[in-house]
């Protein structure tokens, strides 16, 4: 049992449709019935999240909107504190039949479940205006839908809740950016992604909370069949910042990429927990995350690819590096694969060291000094990852954001390298 | 990098008595050996016998472990210097198997090499690019990642523009022509003589076969054998070799006593 102040009757307190608003005490009665996770279970070992404190956290207003840059842009919301306080739609986008707006009478069909844990349950009971964005069939959105979340109110929780649903044929790039003010502050997240035959999505997620920030997310994403998902997100900042993926491969034909990068320094925790479900013939998913960790910063990565009795011919890749930057960082990294099915392909690989002392002694052999060699490594590390982005117009800022961690590695000890 | 003043100046590489420890096994016992500008030295020996050693130690890799002798350049002490300052000394460094570093561009490290010295990093580019022409470098490669995808005759030409734009006092070429085509072999190795007359670079060319010295012509020629130099000569020595291989001077070895040092400082 859980005793916070998200009781069943604060959730039916929030105004909205009727559907949702059964749904959401639903929700909470689950939430309030439930235990605590803990790190005994294996989703969420090697996490602080006997640390959480739920009742330090309430619902807050609506405060500031987001200082942060975005890049050119087709549409354009924000959130403030987990509510919706803005979108711009222009005509022309509008007039493609795109919607993008809290969700309504008429969306009782998007109920549908997407509660992987505790987090997304509260999210489905105390997510104030859920935004719908729908592509309709055959519809291409030029330039990327940008959804701009703000926390800046001490103590507060907020539950942002994004429906992407691009209809078959569509395409469209969605760009959702996390920012904070110096705060201590909650925000759990719920991502689904709906992509009907034939469409294609791309999303990025660029997490940049401030040190004080607990984030733990999920990312539910469904592929139908001929379709492609590129789901990506650059996680930077937060003191614990989960993400949890899991991108079902639903239809016969679907792709699904998984790209992402992250970055620990100071004592913060970056946790992945990623599924890659294959349910259909002929699917495709490859999953790419790399990672750094400095000071005494900390990341746990698993993964499980699981293909079910029916998919074969799945082709499913996952690949996790990290690179520990300092004596007092850790990285975990625990791949899994779970197949039903002979006629497949399927590989993962992991890693977790040092930057490679060779690479190093090469480029300091050219009269790079040691600091800048270990950033063009590491930076270089990421590359791999950024070229693969979607939303194009975002790299510069990540770049830069990234750029700034890079260059404030602390100085260590590298593996010294091997005679021959 | 270079200017007409520093094309004239002499540099010398000295290596005495080095004595190198790799992972607790001693290699180089005493190696001595001279190098001026404008001069090309050959230092030839049969597998094992601690040629990449010495261009590693000289380079300063990590886990080589100089336990006794010097390095200077230009009575600059090496020893002490990571390997970035020797760099910065006038040093530079081809690997046989040269190491692929993932997302870092030639023009980009290049940039770094040169900032760091207060070089101009704009010009760069028009000098990779003039270099890269000399050597007959595919200039779309440039744009991949060092050493990424690059064939042997790739990563060689694009050692050789690193040389070109870096300018050098001293080069060291470790098995230069190990995995090369013959045009590649014969292009890098053009450049290299190029940059000894123009630039007055000085070379120290390991290499286990004497097929190197047909396209680079060393002045002088090293014999090492079990971590020393067992003989110094002109380059009749490699015409000697070709024929005998490293037998006789293997011989010459075993006949000498074996020295065993029973704990302690070998080297008081």
């Amino acid at each position: 049992m859980i005793e916070t102040q998200f009781t069943p009757d604060a959730a039916g307190a929030i105004p909205g449709p009727d559907w949702l608003a059964r749904r959401r005490v639903a929700a909470a009665e689950q939430v309030a019935a439930a235990a605590m996770p803990s790190v005994e279970e294996e989703v969420w070992r090697y996490t602080p999240i006997g640390q959480l404190d739920l009742s330090r956290y309430q619902l807050a207003d609506g405060g500031g909107v987001s200082p942060v840059a975005v890049p050119e842009h087709s549409v354009m919301a924000d959130t403030s504190n987990g509510r919706l306080c803005g979108v711009e739609l222009p005509a022309e986008v509008a007039d493609q039949g795109v919607e993008v707006r809290p969700l309504g009478d008429d969306d009782a069909e998007l109920a549908a479940s997407v509660d992987v844990d505790l987090f997304a349950l509260m999210n489905a009971a105390f997510s104030v205006e859920p935004l719908l964005v729908r592509v309709p069939s055959g519809v291409n959105v030029e330039g990327p839908i940008v959804v701009r979340h703000w926390l800046d109110a001490d103590g507060g929780a907020a539950f942002p809740r994004l429906i992407v649903d691009a209809g078959a044929d569509s395409s469209v790039e969605v760009l959702e950016l996390y920012g904070s003010a110096d705060v201590s502050a909650f925000v759990s997240p719920v991502i689904e992604i709906r992509v009907a035959a034939a469409a294609r999505v791309g999303y990025l997620a660029v997490q940049d909370l401030g040190p004080k920030v607990w984030h733990i997310g999920s990312q539910v994403s469904h592929i139908g069949a001929q379709a492609h998902l590129r789901a990506s997100s650059a996680a930077l900042g937060g003191e614990y910042a989960r993400t949890r993926l899991d991108t079902h491969l639903s239809g016969r034909g679907a792709t699904g990429d998984l790209i992402s990068l992250y970055f620990g320094d100071g004592e913060q925790t970056l946790d992945f927990r990623t599924f890659q479900d294959h349910a259909a013939p002929d699917t495709t998913s490859t999953l790419l995350f790399k990672g750094a960790v400095d000071d005494a910063s900390r990341s746990v990565y698993t993964g499980l690819i699981r293909v079910r009795p029916d998919a074969r011919g799945t082709n499913a890749y996952q690949t996790n590096r990290n690179i520990k930057l300092s004596e007092d960082a850790w990285a975990e990294s625990v791949p899994n694969l779970e197949i039903e099915n002979n006629e497949v392909h399927c590989s993962h690989a992991s890693a977790v060291g040092p930057i490679d002392g060779d690479q190093l002694f090469y480029l300091e052999s050219r009269g790079v000094p040691t600091d800048t060699a270990e950033r063009l490594i590491v930076t270089g590390f990421f590359n791999e990852v950024l070229d693969q982005f979607p939303v194009p117009g975002a790299m510069p800022a990540v770049r830069e954001r990234l750029d700034s961690k890079i260059a404030g590695l602390s100085h260590h000890g590298v593996d010294g390298g091997s005679g021959s | 990098m270079g200017s007409d003043m520093s094309k004239a100046a002499q540099s010398e590489l000295v290596v005495s008595d080095l004595h190198v420890q790799v992972g607790g096994q001693m290699v180089l016992n005493g190696v001595d050996l001279r190098v001026a500008s404008g001069e090309v030295h050959a230092v030839m020996g049969p597998n094992g016998s601690g040629k990449s050693t010495l261009a590693y130690a000289i380079m300063g890799r990590p886990g080589y472990e100089v336990t006794a002798g010097s390095i200077t350049l230009n009575d600059v002490d090496l020893v002490e210097l990571s390997p970035w300052e020797r760099a910065h000394a006038g040093l530079f460094s081809t690997q046989q198997y040269p190491t692929e570093v993932p997302g870092v561009g030639l023009e980009n490290m290049l940039e770094e090499a040169v900032a760091a010295i207060g070089g101009d990093r704009s010009a760069v580019e028009a000098q990779v690019a003039a270099e890269a022409e000399l050597v007959d470098f595919d200039p779309d490669l440039l744009y991949r990642s060092l050493n990424v995808d690059l064939s042997g005759g790739e990563m060689k030409r694009s050692e050789a523009v690193q040389l070109g734009v870096l300018r050098p006092r001293i080069a060291i070429l470790d098995e230069l022509d190990s995995g090369l085509d013959v045009d590649a072999l014969a292009a890098v190795s053009h450049r290299i003589e190029q940059a000894t007359h123009e630039d007055n670079l000085g070379v120290l060319a390991i290499t286990h076969f004497s097929r190197l010295l047909t396209v680079l012509h060393a002045d002088v020629v090293h014999i090492l054998i079990d971590g020393a130099i067992a003989e110094t000569g002109g380059p009749e020595l490699a015409a000697q070799l070709e024929e005998t291989g490293y037998d006789p001077w293997i011989d010459t070895r075993a006949e000498s006593p074996v020295e065993i040092h029973l704990g302690g400082d070998p080297w008081p």
